[in-house]
């Protein structure tokens, strides 16, 4: 691999990605912009995450790269092959094994280490944006810590769905100062966002990088009377029988029969390496 | 007693051109002041300069803060008079469209200012909520609905609501019956008086409208080009006008 | 109670030439507690600008107009707003009020201006409307469609509903029947008793032989380049 600079992007750019990075770790849940770059994907495919992933690699580190929980898909497969080519670092599936883990939409179930950097891939940043279109405005909002309005988009789902029926991206406050948008991962995973390893959030087209710095407390907006909850599927997962993993659902023929699974992969294929048998697999081996 | 606003010397300049200037006056707790003239008379640049949405040139606007008693609110940091707006003051616009949140339900709409100053209590907001529509007369089963199925008249109601919710002391009217029928202003100056009155409100209230005025207002103050050309008791003004201005204003009234 | 001191004015007509018309000149006259003062002259002899002047209304040239502590003619609006919902009533020959509120809200209004409990204020709106025999089924209704006898027994309600020391009426009787002009007369007559200086206007020459002390010539104090 001589065509490419290290992790295709040139010196200078990751320097700048890198000091954006620095910057978003020294405050965290504050958007830094930074001036991201071309890549050779489309907007969409996470060309945020691969810009801080491409800062922040080494030769020595082993990548992961999971698409809403699974190694195997399109988007998954074609990030870490792109890393494989520009950057020639190993690659695993396994959590436990990675150094760096780029993300989309998820969060591992296995706890992450302080050795370990999670990568998210981020579509829209700005959580305020959905209800206030400036950005001179949001901006001024996040200065003055003005974030009633975040509220009012929880009201509006209670008074629509008689529940917060946010179910991803859903808002937190970071220290107890900046309202931050966690990319759509499931709500099921806000509690996990307080970890030790180092959390990066690129955002390409919108051009934002943010960071939660490892014990950092990270705490989901509610209601008094209407408090945070982490749900899932009320449901163990049918392969694994784990009923501690956020599932996915399918539907597995035509008459509408449905199973669940685990949509952390490494994470189901591991337990059941481990003799775990959900109820599909039992009638499976019956 | 302390005024609740002082105003002192205001001026604010368009380059060469004069917005306002010279601008002095004191407004009481309980008083409604009307500022009237005819469009570029300078009265609309006056309230945005009173309200904070304007920086004027020269001059001061004390208010009378909780805390701290009299603070130039010009001078004041952002964040400071950005809570006072939306605590203490509130500012009423023309367009409800410019004062309403069109994609928020009108409960989310009343809720939001009590949410900015740390109402975290979903049942306690929607009480306010509800209590507040039933005082500005809007059916209570439209509290989820959007603001955009509302009529003009309602949605100026609405405004009203989501502006008093945090039970403000002063509060900036535009043209606050601007562009409704006569039937839905007659039914709006009745409900701004009455919550004038219950409330103990302070208003500056900017029109054209000099029938508003001798409604609503104690006090009036005539602006033209950027100056203001008389002041006094509402009745007074309109009855015996001094200026030359003020003198054809009010006799340019159509009477019905 | 009031007390006018050398008081004159004159209009200045600016977009008609600035022509300057003087309408009265030297007004002096004294009002105590429990008196009643009728103000006489022929029509155009300045009846109606003095009592305008009186409540501040219009503005005095020069002079003093004491009422109680404060010098309307000097006063800044603050004081006469003051002074007009504690101690100056005035029952005017119209009826200016909001389109859409209730005729015993508008009879309220002066009471709840200064503080009143609602409900007390609302009875003795209702009291009053009872006493000068408007229908019990117009209260609820706005005085603006009301017949003019109608509308000036609401005026009166609304005047007196607040117990001023001092009270102005512009033509109190005007369209009203006997029964509701005799009870007109015995409230000015109880505002009287319990002390009120009143300035009045009365074409009705029978009302105001019953119920004034004396009168005041305004054509005493008319320019005499007008006269």
């Amino acid at each position: 691999m001589t065509e490419y600079n290290f992790a295709y992007l040139d010196e200078q750019t990751k320097r700048m990605i890198r000091r954006a990075i620095l910057k978003g770790l020294a405050i965290p849940g504050y958007q830094v912009p930074f001036a991201s770059r071309e890549m050779p994907m489309p907007y969409g495919w996470g060309t945020g995450g691969v810009q801080v992933s491409a800062a922040v690699l080494t030769p020595d580190d082993t990548l992961k790269v999971i698409d809403q929980g699974a190694d195997d898909t399109t988007n998954a497969i074609s990030i870490r092959r792109f890393f494989e080519k520009t950057a020639g670092v190993a690659v695993t599936e396994a959590t436990s094994d990675a150094s760096v883990i780029q993300t989309r939409h998820r969060i591992p179930e296995e706890p992450l280490r302080d050795d370990q950097i999670l990568v998210y891939q981020v579509p829209i940043p700005e959580p305020l944006r959905f209800l206030e279109p400036s950005e001179v405005e949001t901006r001024k909002m996040h200065s003055l810590e003005e974030y009633g309005l975040m509220h009012v988009k929880l009201y509006e789902d209670i008074s629509q769905h008689g529940a917060i029926a946010t179910a991803y991206a859903y808002p937190v406050k970071v220290e107890g100062r900046y309202v931050m948008d966690p990319s759509p991962i499931p709500k099921f995973d806000n509690p996990k966002l307080e970890m030790a390893a180092i959390q990066l959030f690129g955002a390409g087209r919108e051009q934002r990088i943010y960071a939660i710095p490892p014990y950092t407390q990270v705490v989901s907006l509610d209601f008094d009377d209407y408090p945070f909850e982490a749900t899932k599927a009320d449901h163990a997962c049918d392969l694994c029988g784990a009923e501690d993993s956020y599932l996915d659902e399918l539907i597995v023929d035509d008459a509408g029969a449905r199973m669940f699974m685990c949509s952390d992969t490494d994470y189901c294929a591991k337990r059941r390496a481990q003799g775990h048998v959900g109820a599909q697999a039992a009638e499976d081996a019956a | 007693m302390t005024p609740l606003l002082q105003v002192t010397d205001i001026a604010k300049f368009y380059g060469q051109r004069i917005g306002c200037t010279g601008v002095s006056f004191d407004l009481y707790p309980g008083e409604v002041m009307g500022i009237v003239g005819e469009s570029g008379s300078g009265k609309s640049t006056l309230l945005n300069c009173l309200a904070g949405h304007l920086t004027p040139d020269r001059g001061s606007v004390c208010f009378d803060t909780r805390a701290d008693g009299l603070r130039d609110t010009v001078s004041m940091s952002e964040p400071e008079r950005r809570m006072l707006s939306r605590t203490d003051w509130a500012f009423v616009h023309q367009h409800a469209r410019d004062g309403l949140r069109m994609n928020v339900s009108a409960g989310g709409n009343v809720g939001e200012r009590l949410m900015a100053v740390g109402a975290r209590h979903y049942g306690d907001i929607r009480e306010a909520a509800t209590d507040w529509l039933g005082r500005v007369e809007i059916s209570v089963d439209r509290i989820d609905d959007r603001p955009t199925a509302f009529s003009g008249g309602m949605q100026q109601r609405l405004q009203i609501a989501r502006n008093l919710v945090t039970g403000p002391r002063l509060v900036f009217m535009d043209e606050p019956t601007g562009g409704l029928d006569v039937s839905v202003q007659a039914r709006l100056l009745d409900l701004l008086r009455g919550l004038v009155r219950e409330m103990n409100l302070s208003a500056i209230i900017v029109t054209h409208d000099l029938a508003v005025v001798r409604l609503l207002a104690d006090r009036l103050m005539v602006m033209k080009d950027g100056h203001v050309v008389e002041t006094g008791l509402t009745d007074q003004v309109l009855d015996d006008p001094q200026h030359r201005y003020t003198q054809l204003l009010v006799s340019s009234v159509l009477q019905v | 109670m009031i007390n006018v001191e050398n008081v004159s004015k004159s209009f200045t007509l600016h977009n008609q030439g600035a022509a300057r018309i003087p309408v009265m000149h030297g007004a002096s006259f004294q009002v105590a507690p429990g008196e009643c003062v009728a103000l006489v002259g022929v029509s155009g002899a300045g009846k109606s600008t003095l009592m305008r002047m009186l409540y501040g209304n219009y503005l005095a040239q020069s002079g003093r107009i004491q009422i109680g502590e404060v010098d309307v003619a000097s006063a800044a609006p603050r004081e006469i707003l003051q002074l007009r919902r504690y101690s100056l009533g005035y029952v005017s020959q119209f009826l200016r009020v909001v389109p859409r509120v209730s005729t015993v809200d508008v009879v309220a209004e002066p009471l709840l201006a200064t503080g009143w409990d609602r409900s007390d204020a609302l009875a003795r709106a209702e009291i009053l409307l009872t006493r000068l025999n408007v229908p019990e089924r117009l209260w609820s209704l706005s005085p603006t469609t009301f017949s003019g006898g109608e509308q000036q027994r609401v005026n009166i309600a609304r005047g007196f509903a607040y117990d001023y020391p001092a009270l102005l009426l512009d033509e109190p009787t005007a369209s009203l029947d006997a029964t509701n002009r005799a009870v007109v007369l015995e409230m000015i007559a109880a505002a009287k008793a319990r002390g009120a200086a009143i300035v009045g206007i009365f074409h009705d020459d029978a009302a105001r032989a019953q119920v004034c002390d004396r009168e005041i010539d305004v054509t005493a104090f008319t320019p005499k380049a007008v006269a």
